[in-house]
């Protein structure tokens, strides 16, 4: 699949705004003024601005208040409507907590479940499609939320720390989240190494019919030059060049960030986990371009 | 409504033949001039006369080499266009409820004015039967010629498919596959007609009719079982039918 810069943007960014309202929610973080002013600012940010990026990847972007409508049946639907929910919620969390002083431990409650909610539901519009088998498994959902949670509590513990209130627990919390997430990932990758083409019925014999003649091969394409269906989804990627994103996500995204938190339980956060919040982003990013530059369409069986 | 209905009564699609397919794309030319003016905005070409041009086609035509065990290499040519699915996955996945499957005859359309042009539907077909139009930004995908099926405008012959009418060697054939006595149902049950990628679970209406066993991968008729005494040209002795059968024995008369 295109590995279209605006929907990897609008996964990772939007992720980690959403598993850092989800951990306000649920009471995570100092209560000082400065440390709410600066989380609320940076989820806020995260959120809007991945939710904003996805608008870039519509070709009528003035069409997309149309995607509220269809949440009976769409995950796509689903996901813009529990993201503008939980974001109404969090305005009303983020007016009491800044304003009154008071964080609400229900209304965060509801805000942590919508969150996670909606990170589920932006992980199951890649799930549902049975074009594409190494999206299509329940590892992608979790994965979209494990790593929602990494990131996130990376973020948390920068922010704590920057406020002079960096405490074990979410050290513990990010190390915790860290692990969780590699476990994940690595379960998802197991999926992916067993989901070709042939296990969801899409091989070029299957896809012609013709299999019980013999083996098939396109001998002539319908058209000249690539069109619409080649660019989206019939995008080959070179090997080593998968590798190293590959070897990038697990440096940048895993080793390094593992190596930071435990140098944080000396150090707190703040700067260190800075560095260990935007490396580890990096590694989701990273990660996000081969969940589609190396995933198979069963399109490119007829090409 | 992006739901898809009970089970249509009416089930109409195509059946196309892939033993008499002769892949010389007129099928697809008609297609793309008729709903380039039909239903729904142009389909836009980009550099149409430049070096790389590209454009929306509703149906496109692939060549497939087909190799038995065993034998020979088969060309097959393979027309490719929306199968209308009964459970067609483009429709459910949509946000906007702008692709939909019509109830009362099972085509599935995309209302043009609500397609945000997310391309999502695009990803959930099997077949590549959905492209984004560059120009206007929506989706576009066949529409069973919907615009031409019931137009009492047009003489009755010309109420069918635009690619079933240019269809030079009557590859493609139109009607309502939910009738097991349609002339359609009828061709699919005498040849076998089946599903591409039953295993995706979309249950196409249209269905494809698979090639004719090769006569010469049996062994009945090649090249050697020819008679090697076989006179060529106008010297064969043997009896020719038809027009030139008669002309041919007026001429033995006349010498």
């Amino acid at each position: 699949m295109h590995p279209a810069p605006s929907l990897i943007a609008f996964t990772s960014l939007s992720g980690t705004g959403f598993g850092l309202l989800a951990l306000l929610g649920l009471g995570f973080g100092p209560d000082t003024v400065g440390f709410a002013w600066s989380a609320c600012v940076l989820a806020g940010l995260l959120c809007v601005g991945g939710l904003l990026s996805s608008t870039l990847h519509l070709a009528r972007p003035d069409r997309a208040w149309r995607a509220l409508s269809q949440w009976r049946s769409s995950w796509l639907s689903r996901e813009g409507v529990l993201a503008i929910i939980t974001l109404l919620v969090f305005g009303v969390y983020a007016l009491m907590w800044l304003f009154g002083g008071e964080r609400s431990g229900l209304l965060g409650l509801v805000m942590a479940v919508l969150s996670f909610a909606t990170v589920y539901a932006t992980g199951m519009i890649y799930a549902q499609l049975k074009t594409v088998p190494s999206w299509c498994s329940h590892w992608t959902p979790y994965k979209f939320l494990a790593l929602a949670v990494s990131s996130s509590s990376l973020m948390l513990a920068m922010l704590s720390g920057f406020a002079g209130q960096s405490g074990a627990a979410v050290t513990l919390l990010c190390l915790l989240a860290l692990v969780v997430a590699a476990v994940v990932v690595s379960r998802w990758r197991a999926h992916t190494e067993i989901a070709d083409l042939a296990s969801v019925g899409a091989t070029p014999e299957e896809a012609t019919g013709l299999g019980h003649i013999g083996q098939v091969r396109l001998l002539e394409s319908p058209h000249s030059s690539p069109n619409y269906l080649m660019k989206e989804m019939v995008y080959q990627v070179a090997r080593d060049r998968a590798l190293a994103i590959r070897r990038v996500a697990m440096f940048a995204g895993l080793w390094i960030p593992l190596a930071l938190i435990l140098l944080m339980f000396v150090t707190g956060g703040g700067l260190v986990a800075l560095v260990a919040a935007l490396s580890h982003l990096t590694g989701v990013l990273a990660l996000r371009w081969s969940f589609f530059a190396e995933a198979k369409h069963a399109v490119s069986s007829y090409y | 409504m992006t739901t898809l209905p009970e089970t249509p009564t009416v089930k109409l699609g195509l059946v196309i033949d892939l033993d008499t397919c002769v892949g010389c794309h007129a099928c697809a030319v008609n297609c793309k001039s008729w709903n380039t003016g039909g239903y729904g905005v142009p389909l836009s070409d980009q550099s149409a006369y430049g070096a790389d041009p590209s454009g929306s086609w509703l149906n496109r035509i692939h060549t497939f080499e087909v190799t038995p065990e065993d034998g020979k290499a088969q060309l097959v040519h393979f027309p490719k266009s929306c199968l209308h699915c009964d459970d067609a996955p483009c429709v459910t996945v949509c946000p906007t409820g702008a692709s939909f499957k019509r109830s009362e005859d099972g085509i599935v359309l995309v209302n043009e004015d609500h397609c945000m042009g997310c391309g999502l539907c695009a990803w959930a077909c099997p077949y590549g039967a959905r492209e984004l139009d560059a120009d206007a930004g929506v989706m576009k995908k066949c529409t069973l010629c919907v615009d031409r099926i019931y137009n009492e405008n047009l003489p009755e012959e010309d109420r069918e498919p635009a690619c079933v009418r240019a269809c030079p060697s009557r590859a493609r054939h139109f009607g309502d596959l939910a009738d097991p006595e349609s002339d359609v149902s009828k061709l699919v049950a005498e040849r076998g007609g089946m599903d591409l990628m039953p295993g995706q679970g979309t249950a196409p209406v249209n269905k494809y009719l698979p090639p004719r066993p090769r006569r010469d991968t049996e062994g009945t008729f090649t090249s050697s079982s020819l008679p090697a005494s076989a006179p060529a040209g106008r010297e064969s002795s043997a009896p020719v039918g038809g027009i030139l059968g008669w002309l041919d024995r007026a001429l033995e008369t006349l010498e």
